[in-house]
């Protein structure tokens, strides 16, 4: 029994101890963020780890909306270091990260990602555009009859979309709304699909409001079916369902060329050549944001910075790329490398 | 003639014996579709993962050019370009860049570190020309698992890759062998050099808090609310939220770690010290249950022999009571323990769901759970992932299996038969 007393108060005490020594110290950076730029974050802070004396940074995906939210909380150092994104920092987030007292953000842009829509190899492979996107997952969509208002979408099948498609029930399976590859693929297929549609573009300009809810809400009637975060499931029910399709980055199409296969967007297949060069339709940008009061705080920032800005990493022969990265063109690379190994802030958004 | 009443219970016997026959049928019959949902369930995860406890290696001859060394500065040398040359030398017929690119990529880009701890310990070895057997890359292992199929059957090999393979195998330089880095190895992106080893120590870790906060305290609450307090309102308030904190959603307990133990205690984010503090919370009202019900079964004879003999009241919990009721508050704690190892949930929020390669050394530095990176190589888009998880799952399975045994045998080893 006093025996256990005295583990028990020795324990308290250690906790104690630990949690007021530990105020102000950390020796290894924290980072958040994007799902979609995890992979390639975890890469580089692993090679970072083994080559050089610093600890292995700690990589956490939270999303990029969570990301923002812990990285704008303040500058302490129990806040994260540096967040990744698959989108750029919103005006609000800036604003809160600005309230809070994170005045010196870097903004660094690290490469591509190709969204797909893919099937099963089983199934034929298809050739879509985005104004079939638009119509097959919008809420509402233009009247089939002409005239220049919104429906509730009636469309069911493929066929009843594009007479050159399949006649096969719609099923998309696809990000749940808190993911930044669901905000991408709205705002690139859907939105560039509904803009196809001459009256829908003039409403941008009269009415930003509607055009957005027009643009940018998904259907729910059960046609798009929020398949959650984990892709490795979503190949797994299109092989088990040829029918249906899957929204999801590159990488995972790359992984899985022997099971799934990337439709036609616009008339360009999902390849890493055709990502690059900009002729594939649906890819967008990814960046991180670092902290800038931290550096020297914590202890391994700039040399980060520089594994991750190196050519051996984001270039075109880089291991990054190896992993579904698509590379930014030599020139943005040089800009985005300067400003980053310089530590130049944000001035605005 | 009327039926005597023997004769009436003897006709209605038949109907008796078949009705307990079909129940017992049903019975074996339920007993049976579980057995079979848990075969199906265990040969799925076996199917899958047994295959990642062996690798692919390869052997390699690699000459440690002296000229590429710098004997003051040995960590940084370019070991990656000795391997090249190596590989260069052994297919001699590869020509163009992007083919000898691909051959390169046949070996893990762990190889290089291998080499490099090889020199550092023997810096005698610079001249020389060394046999070691490296990690295949993990494109190669899955195509020789048999892991792609279909018309892409080698997957993302590339012709000379896979005639690379052919060759090493008819020289015998490619071999299978027993995956011990899946043991000895933290977390990493190449996933033959992944392993379990930082996940297990941070479960390791957090245990040994949850154990050295939640028995303590589970157990004084428990002896207290059974022996000592008097029998009331406030008493079967607290009984009444014990049970219900036992049915919580274990992410409130996330929830509740997030605001107090970070954000106000600013203790740090992802160490087991804060997972081991939530599971506490998690698991203190199955302690403080089971102990309860562990001190009940202690007869009242001996608390009343105690006193008796002239024994205080403490003296009789403390050294009558509460040693025997011990072994079920074992048992109850074991299995409480078992829960807090497979919990993902509440750890997600305090920010242990997160990519840690390094293992930790002690209980405040970042660490992963085993139940997490099962959840985090599960997302992993490399098909050699798959395998990893499923060994993974088939390791935590051992690990509650054991537990679980272990709380069982107490109980069946220290009961007694009042």
């Amino acid at each position: 029994m006093r025996k256990m007393g005295a583990v028990f108060i020795t324990f308290v005490i250690m906790l104690a101890w630990t949690a007021w020594s530990f105020a102000g110290r950390r020796d290894y950076i924290s980072i958040v963020g994007s799902s979609t730029v995890y992979p390639f974050a975890t890469v580089v802070a692993e090679t970072f780890g083994k080559t050089t004396h610093f600890k292995t940074p700690k990589v956490e995906s939270t999303g990029s909306g969570g990301g923002f939210k812990l990285f704008c909380q303040g500058a302490d150092l129990d806040t994260p270091d540096i967040t990744d994104a698959s989108r750029r920092i919103k005006k609000s987030e800036f604003d809160m990260c600005r309230r809070n007292g994170v005045t010196d953000i870097v903004e660094v842009k690290i490469g591509y990602d190709g969204i797909v829509v893919a099937n099963s190899v089983k199934a034929p492979h298809l050739r879509l555009t985005r104004r079939d996107l638009f119509l097959a997952l919008a809420k509402q969509v233009p009247d089939p009859g002409g005239a220049h208002r919104v429906v509730p979408n009636p469309y069911h099948t493929w066929k009843q979309v594009d007479p050159s498609l399949p006649n096969e029930k719609i099923e998309v399976l696809g990000p749940p709304p808190t993911s930044g590859t669901r905000d991408a693929f709205v705002e690139l297929a859907m939105e560039g699909g509904a803009n196809t549609f001459p009256w829908i573009r003039s409403l941008k300009k009269t009415d930003k409001h509607r055009y957005k809810v027009i643009c940018q809400t998904i259907r729910e009637d059960g046609a798009y079916i929020e398949a959650g975060e984990n892709d490795n499931l979503i190949v797994q029910k299109l092989e088990a369902s040829p029918h249906r399709l899957g929204i999801f980055g590159f990488s995972f199409l790359d992984q899985n060329c022997d099971m799934i296969q990337g439709s036609y967007i616009d008339g360009v297949e999902p390849t890493f050549e055709a990502i690059a060069d900009g002729s594939y339709p649906i890819s967008r940008p990814l960046f991180f944001y670092v902290k800038k009061q931290h550096v020297g705080m914590v202890p391994g920032i700039p040399e980060y910075i520089n594994e991750f800005t190196s050519e051996k990493a984001w270039g075109d022969d880089g291991y990054l790329s190896d992993r579904g990265l698509i590379p930014m063109p030599e020139r943005e690379r040089k800009k985005y490398r300067h400003d980053a190994m310089n530590l130049v802030p944000m001035k605005s958004l | 003639m009327t039926e005597t009443a023997i004769e009436k219970v003897k006709r209605g016997l038949p109907g008796r014996y078949r009705a307990e026959r079909r129940f017992r049928l049903m019975g074996m019959g339920a007993l049976a579709v579980s057995g079979l949902f848990l075969l199906v369930l265990f040969s799925s995860i076996i199917s899958n993962g047994w295959s990642a406890f062996y690798q692919t290696v390869i052997k390699l001859n690699v000459f440690i050019d002296p000229v590429r060394m710098d004997v003051g500065n040995l960590g940084s040398a370019d070991y990656q370009g000795l391997i090249k040359a190596s590989l260069r030398r052994d297919f001699p017929q590869v020509r163009s860049r992007r083919d000898k690119k691909r051959l390169y990529a046949i070996v893990s880009t762990g190889a290089a570190f291998q080499l490099r701890d090889m020199v550092m310990k023997d810096p005698s070895l610079i001249g020389k020309s060394v046999d070691l057997w490296v990690p295949a890359d993990d494109d190669v292992d899955m195509y020789l698992k048999g892991s792609y199929h279909g018309k892409n059957r080698y997957g993302r090999l590339k012709p000379v890759q896979v005639m690379a393979i052919k060759r090493l195998k008819e020289e015998g330089r490619l071999r299978e062998r027993f995956n011990t880095t899946f043991f000895t190895a933290g977390d990493s992106r190449e996933p033959e050099l992944a392993g379990i080893r930082g996940a297990v120590t941070g479960s390791f870790y957090t245990l040994l808090v949850t154990l050295l906060l939640s028995f303590p305290v589970g157990v004084a609450a428990a002896v207290y609310l059974e022996e000592f307090a008097t029998p009331g309102r406030w008493s079967d308030l607290i009984e009444v939220n014990i049970n219900n904190l036992a049915a919580v959603p274990s992410i409130v307990f996330g929830l509740l770690g997030l605001s107090i133990f970070l954000n106000f205690f600013h203790l740090p984010r992802s160490s087991p010290l804060v997972g081991g503090l939530v599971l506490t919370l998690m698991t203190l009202p199955t302690i403080i249950i089971a102990s309860r019900a562990a001190l009940k079964t202690v007869p009242p004879s001996i608390r009343e022999a105690a006193l008796g003999v002239g024994a205080s009241r403490m003296q009789t919990v403390f050294h009558h009571v509460l040693p025997l009721a011990l072994p079920g508050m074992l048992t109850g704690t074991i299995i409480g323990m078992a829960q807090a190892l497979g919990e993902t949930a509440p750890l997600l929020m305090i920010g242990m769901v997160a990519f840690v390669a390094d293992i930790p050394h002690s209980i405040t530095d970042p660490s992963a759970v085993l139940p997490v990176q099962i959840y985090l190589w599960a997302d992993s888009p490399e098909r050699a992932f798959v395998e990893k998880t499923s060994a993974a799952i088939m390791v935590l399975l051992a690990f509650l299996m054991a537990m679980n045994g272990t709380a069982v045998y107490f109980r069946k080893k220290f009961e007694h038969k009042w």
